[in-house]
């Protein structure tokens, strides 16, 4: 009895080999098998319903509704800013993430680090370069998307709180960036950070310098100031919350808001258009 | 027929696959009228976006290094320190107002006014697409506060400013020991009254009172006087909020040219703060 299944199986595969060939039956094997029908859901074939499936039955992709409107793909209408901007979010994170790995946040190595990077690390100083200047870049793109987003109304209900998360998000990435500034530890960014926070100094009614701020109590030793340097001055304590806020809080702030920002696009009603 | 127009009307969203006999037509390639597959369609668009991000990335990060200075020095101040760029329209406005107000209320009032917009813009018309006739104000505002205050700020602290915060060309090189003689003037002092004194003051803060009452209140009753519509749909609370941030926007221009034409530094002068 067992034979005899056995002899049908292998005369199956050979009238599969007839009727395909070899590449099309091993292609036809390997997608009907356990495995690969495990990982995908839907067939290859070109029908609205594998391209439906194709969406949502992809973590990543299922993002997206599985149909958008006919004007969402097209690049004069969304300058592609919001996914541009994202993605360069993405790729900040992966980089950050490496060059997490050969950075010291105190004030002896750091500055080093830097040229650690430039001369010893294998591609560490592109490796920053990318770095830095998608950092510039996310600011601009983003900076574009609100710029985009107001000129097509795509703010009006039902979409005002996601233009308020959307006004979060780009605080925080200028945030991100400013945090980021003052890691490599060198005239630059020391400076730039002290510019900065000094204007902390002037904050009403919580600033030692600002409008009412004696009359609080407030001196350069208990002010915001001091609560964002922890510190009078920019020195190893900064360094070390500068880095905390840019590596761990501040992209956690970000990842919560945007996963809303993201569900809130959906929820609207999709991408804007004419109603 | 009337079936088919619910059809065009709604939108509908696809969630899941069960199996079983559907109503859709499968070989329809058309979903709808105005609506595409997310795959190919849109995803296809992002990915080449993201493409072509990288490359443009990549090319900037191995032809540009990013920069890295000497070691941070505390007791070495560059002249000037620059913020970095995307703050440097702030770092500009100090030369018009106290770090109170250029770096601390300002910079909050823009959050705070970006968030709003959408809650007072009562504007219908030109949700989802391109207009500008349809939304004059609005898209006049903004562009002025991003294009004008921001972005051009931005290019003045960049590429304009040299040591003491002085103006240089791009084409000129700096001089450290450059000295402008300039004397401001308060405001009461251009009527021989001295701005510390009990009634410089009451004089520069009623001036300030005045230019807030005059320019909030002036709009509000021309458009009660030609009935207009917007006015109506604002509502007092909207029509104050967006009066105050709008000519709270203004004060910048108006005092660069008080400054710049007249030398004048301070409206309003009082022991805890000045204006």
């Amino acid at each position: 009895m067992g034979n005899k299944s056995n002899k049908g199986s292998v005369s199956r595969i050979l009238d599969l080999i007839k009727e395909k060939g070899v590449t099309g039956s091993i292609k036809d094997m390997i997608l009907n098998s356990q495995i690969w029908r495990s990982f995908f859901r839907h067939g290859l074939e070109d029908t609205p319903k594998t391209r439906m499936e194709t969406i949502i039955g992809n973590s990543f992709l299922h993002l997206h509704p599985a149909k958008v409107k006919r004007h969402a793909p097209l690049f004069r209408f969304t300058w592609c800013m919001g996914g541009i901007t994202f993605f360069l979010f993405l790729i900040l994170t992966i980089t950050g993430v490496f060059l997490m790995f050969y950075y010291h946040p105190n004030v002896r190595d750091a500055y080093w680090d830097m040229k650690g990077l430039e001369h010893h690390v294998p591609f560490g100083m592109l490796l920053r370069n990318l770095h830095r200047w998608g950092a510039h870049l996310m600011v601009i793109a983003v900076w574009f998307h609100m710029f985009r987003v107001f000129m097509t109304g795509s703010y009006k209900p039902p979409r005002e709180f996601n233009w308020v998360i959307g006004v979060v998000l780009l605080v925080m990435t200028l945030l991100l960036s400013f945090t980021g500034y003052l890691l490599p530890w060198d005239q630059l960014g020391f400076w730039a950070v002290t510019v900065g926070t000094n204007m902390a100094r002037a904050t009403p009614l919580l600033g030692h310098e600002g409008p009412f701020g004696s009359l609080m109590g407030m001196t350069a030793y208990n002010d915001i100031r001091f609560a964002l340097l922890g510190g009078s001055l920019v020195g190893g304590n900064a360094l070390l919350r500068a880095y905390i806020w840019h590596c761990i809080g501040l992209p956690m702030i970000v990842s919560t808001f945007l996963i809303v920002h993201f569900w809130r696009i959906r929820k609207d009603g999709g991408i804007s258009g004419k109603l | 027929m009337s079936e088919g127009k619910e059809i065009t009307k709604g939108r509908y969203r696809a969630l899941a696959f069960v199996k079983g006999e559907s109503l859709a037509k499968e070989k329809d390639r058309e979903v709808s009228k105005d609506e595409v597959h997310t795959w190919p369609y849109l995803v296809r668009v992002e990915f080449l976006a993201a493409i072509i991000m990288t490359i443009i990335l990549m090319v900037w990060a191995v032809a540009l290094d990013a920069p890295l200075e000497d070691p941070s020095d505390p007791t070495l101040t560059p002249n000037p320190a620059k913020a970095p760029w995307y703050f440097l329209g702030l770092q500009e406005m100090l030369v018009y107002f106290d770090p109170w107000i250029a770096g601390v209320v300002f910079p909050s009032f823009i959050v705070i006014g970006l968030m709003a917009i959408p809650y007072v813009d009562m504007n219908p018309k030109g949700n989802g697409y391109y207009t500008l006739k349809e939304r004059k104000f609005a898209i006049f505002t903004f562009c002025f506060g991003f294009h004008v205050l921001w972005v051009l700020l931005i290019i003045v602290g960049v590429f304009m400013r040299g040591p003491g915060w002085l103006w240089f060309w791009p084409w000129e090189t700096w001089d450290a020991h450059r000295v402008v003689a300039e004397t401001n003037y308060d405001l009461t002092q251009f009527v021989g009254i001295d701005s510390k004194s009990f009634l410089g003051s009451v004089i520069g803060g009623g001036v300030v009172a005045i230019y807030y009452f005059v320019t909030m209140t002036l709009p509000y009753l021309f458009l009660k006087l030609i009935g207009s519509e917007t006015l109506q749909k604002l509502g007092i609370i909207r029509y104050s909020i967006v009066a105050f941030l709008f000519w709270t926007m203004m004060t910048l221009p108006i005092k660069m040219f008080l400054k710049l034409v007249f030398h004048m530094k301070y409206i309003w002068v009082t022991p805890w703060f000045n204006i």
